[in-house]
């Protein structure tokens, strides 16, 4: 148990290493500091010192080093684009992101569980089968696509949803919230919903398919032995064995959520960390596209471990095979 | 062999047409009518210079008197233009299928590209084990806890941010295929190490090992044939990931040149032209995207559930 614990955080720890040689990679070989910094006329010998004085002439695993130092204290200079502090520029977008992915967590949640449940009771049934040929659609659906349509349907034709932004925002301290307004939660709808697609669909598969699983085992056979009624039978005992692994994949999927958020947040222009991102590629803006690398690697790390962990928490079975 | 070879040749066809996987296709109205998409968009793509209407490239032919022209058989439509055109005033059925060329292209040659390190990493992993199967399966590890499409996308920009802009543009179909082609090798990988590793435990491998034959030889003339059923598999259903990808990647500005517009490209178009009204600049370029995506991913499906013995 402790050893696998362990194995897990070594394994994090070399996955943020090699974020960090990606990050760091990128820094050294775009662009030339020493060039951005001195004018053109400034003499040989000035440039070398410069170059010596900025730690350009240590040894790679050095300079690698002191870029995590810098990294792990949240130091990643400051932005081309804007003269502002990089963390502080992603610390502003942060809570449009987070918003956005949460809401479209929970209705992918709310909408695939029934849906999952009812494909696995209901197999046979017309029903069922169209969601599943729907299912299969949505996979072939790419995010921006389902974006745009909802655009051309609810905001061009039917001039119901804004196309894009947040809308109304409330300040909470540093934490800016769109979901304390009418027109935030207008504006949150469309965005939310083409993210909660990708993995709608792919949630109710898993869903159908435990459940399948669930329904042939002998507990579920005895619980109708015993006479309960079928909505006992499939709520309380089908449902909540189904839900355990459910759980824990919806959790691991929270790095496909970040890597389509930044699909989604372009397509609606959400100011969120994803829209950052494709702003800082197009601008070259290397010291923004290298904390948002770190950033989401880290938040890739520590969603595994939680993962992970509750995993061992919550199944016993794997306990007593480690 | 010469008196042979009619009979064998007059047996042939018949006797493909007999066989289970293609009376399995002939009888699966699903995989027929898919196939047949996927044959279209093919010959669509590699027919465009001949069978498209009009050359969306050659700015000489286009006429600004034609832009912004909605569809034929709306009011105000032109027979030249099926599906109408966009500002520049080239066509959009001509667009599909230039933008259908460029898709297709990128795609089969970014699957071929993980196909080939998935295959050959998987096949090395699996036939010497020890150190260098733990490595290779490591790696495969850590990459697998990132989304494939987010490490398109980030090899993609850092690509197109680290060259020069002069080189940017000739070399970014590359840099596509390489960021594509890279996100997606773990797949084939984990398959092929998987069955290599039944199949040296085979007798026939023996039997070469005894004969005294080279680990290359053996791996590429006696393994390889035997493995390949499940990596066509991949193969077809990672086409449609990577049609999608390189479509996401183009709509976000990191992926193929303006010059060379694909699918994702020309939806970009169209989305800056949202709210003008002019809807099949960008409904048409997307319909066809989904329509070859689920052409493919159902071909797919119908190749694993008929190849798989385990779901049979």
């Amino acid at each position: 148990m402790l050893a696998h614990i362990v194995r897990r955080l070594f394994q994090g720890l070399i996955v943020m290493l090699a974020v960090g040689l990606v990050s760091f990679s990128l820094v050294s070989f775009v662009g030339d500091p020493v060039a951005s910094l001195l004018g053109l006329d400034t003499p040989q010998s000035a440039r070398e010192q410069l170059k010596e004085e900025l730690g350009l002439n240590d040894p790679f695993v050095v300079q690698y080093g002191a870029f995590l130092l810098r990294a792990a204290q949240g130091d990643f200079g400051l932005s081309y684009t804007s003269s502002r502090p990089v963390i502080e520029v992603i610390a502003e977008r942060l809570p449009a992101t987070i918003e956005l992915t949460l809401v479209s967590a929970l209705l992918a949640i709310v909408v695939a569980i029934p849906m999952g449940v009812y494909t696995a009771l209901h197999r046979h049934t017309w029903g069922a089968r169209l969601l599943l040929i729907l299912s299969l659609v949505g996979v072939s659906l790419p995010t921006f696509v389902i974006g745009i349509m909802l655009i051309l349907v609810f905001s061009v034709s039917l001039g119901w949803l804004p196309s894009f932004g947040r809308g109304e925002l409330v300040q909470l301290g540093w934490w800016s919230t769109g979901l304390a307004s009418a027109s935030g939660w207008k504006s949150i709808l469309m965005p939310a919903a083409s993210l909660a697609l990708v993995q709608m669909t792919f949630t109710m598969r898993l869903i159908r398919s435990e459940m399948l699983e669930v329904l042939r085992t002998d507990y579920i056979r005895f619980a109708r032995a015993r006479g309960l009624p079928d909505r006992a039978v499939h709520f309380q005992h089908a449902l909540k064995n189904t839900l355990v692994p459910v759980v824990t994949v919806i959790g691991l999927q929270v790095g496909t959520l970040l890597a389509f958020a930044i699909v989604t947040e372009t397509v609606f222009q959400w100011p969120g960390m994803g829209l950052l991102f494709i702003q800082s590629v197009s601008t070259v803006d290397v010291p923004v596209m290298t904390a948002f690398l770190m950033v989401v690697g880290f938040a890739f790390v520590v969603v595994n471990l939680t993962v992970d962990l509750l995993y061992l928490a919550i199944d016993p079975r794997i306990r007593i095979a480690e | 062999m010469s008196e042979l070879a009619p009979a064998f040749m007059r047996r042939g066809p018949l006797r493909l047409w007999r066989s289970d996987f293609v009376y399995s296709f002939r009888t699966s109205p699903v995989a027929v009518v898919s196939a047949l998409v996927c044959v279209l968009f093919v010959a669509g793509a590699l027919l465009a210079p001949w069978v498209a209407p009009t050359n969306p490239y050659d700015l000489k032919t286009l006429d600004l008197m034609d832009s912004r022209l909605p569809p034929a058989w709306m009011a105000g439509g032109d027979p030249r233009y099926l599906l109408g055109t966009d500002n520049q005033g080239a066509g959009v059925l001509s667009s599909i299928l230039f933008g259908a060329r460029v898709s297709l292209l990128v795609g089969f040659a970014s699957v071929f590209l993980s196909m080939v390190m998935g295959v050959a990493l998987g096949l090395v992993s699996g036939y010497f084990g020890g150190h260098i199967d733990a490595i290779i399966m490591r790696i495969a590890d850590v990459q697998l806890t990132f989304p494939a499409i987010l490490v398109a996308l980030l090899l993609g920009g850092i690509a197109d941010a680290a060259l020069p802009e002069h080189t940017r543009a000739s070399v970014s179909l590359l840099v596509l295929v390489v960021a594509i082609g890279i996100s997606n090798w773990v797949q084939f990988a984990r398959t092929v190490r998987g069955s290599t590793m039944v199949q040296i435990n085979r007798e026939y491998v023996l039997a070469a090992r005894i004969l005294g034959l080279s680990d290359l030889r053996i791996i590429a003339r006696h393994v390889l044939p035997n493995i390949m059923g499940p990596v066509l598999v991949i193969a077809t259903i990672g086409l449609a990931f990577a049609v999608i990808t390189e479509a996401t990647l183009s709509f976000l500005g990191v992926g193929v040149p303006i010059t060379e517009p694909s699918l994702g490209m020309l939806i970009r178009f169209g989305y800056d032209y949202l709210f003008s009204g002019e809807w099949w600049v960008v409904v048409f370029p997307s319909g066809a995207l989904v329509l070859l995506a689920l052409a493919v991913n159902l071909l797919g499906d119908w190749f694993r559930d008929t190849l798989d013995p385990n779901v049979q």
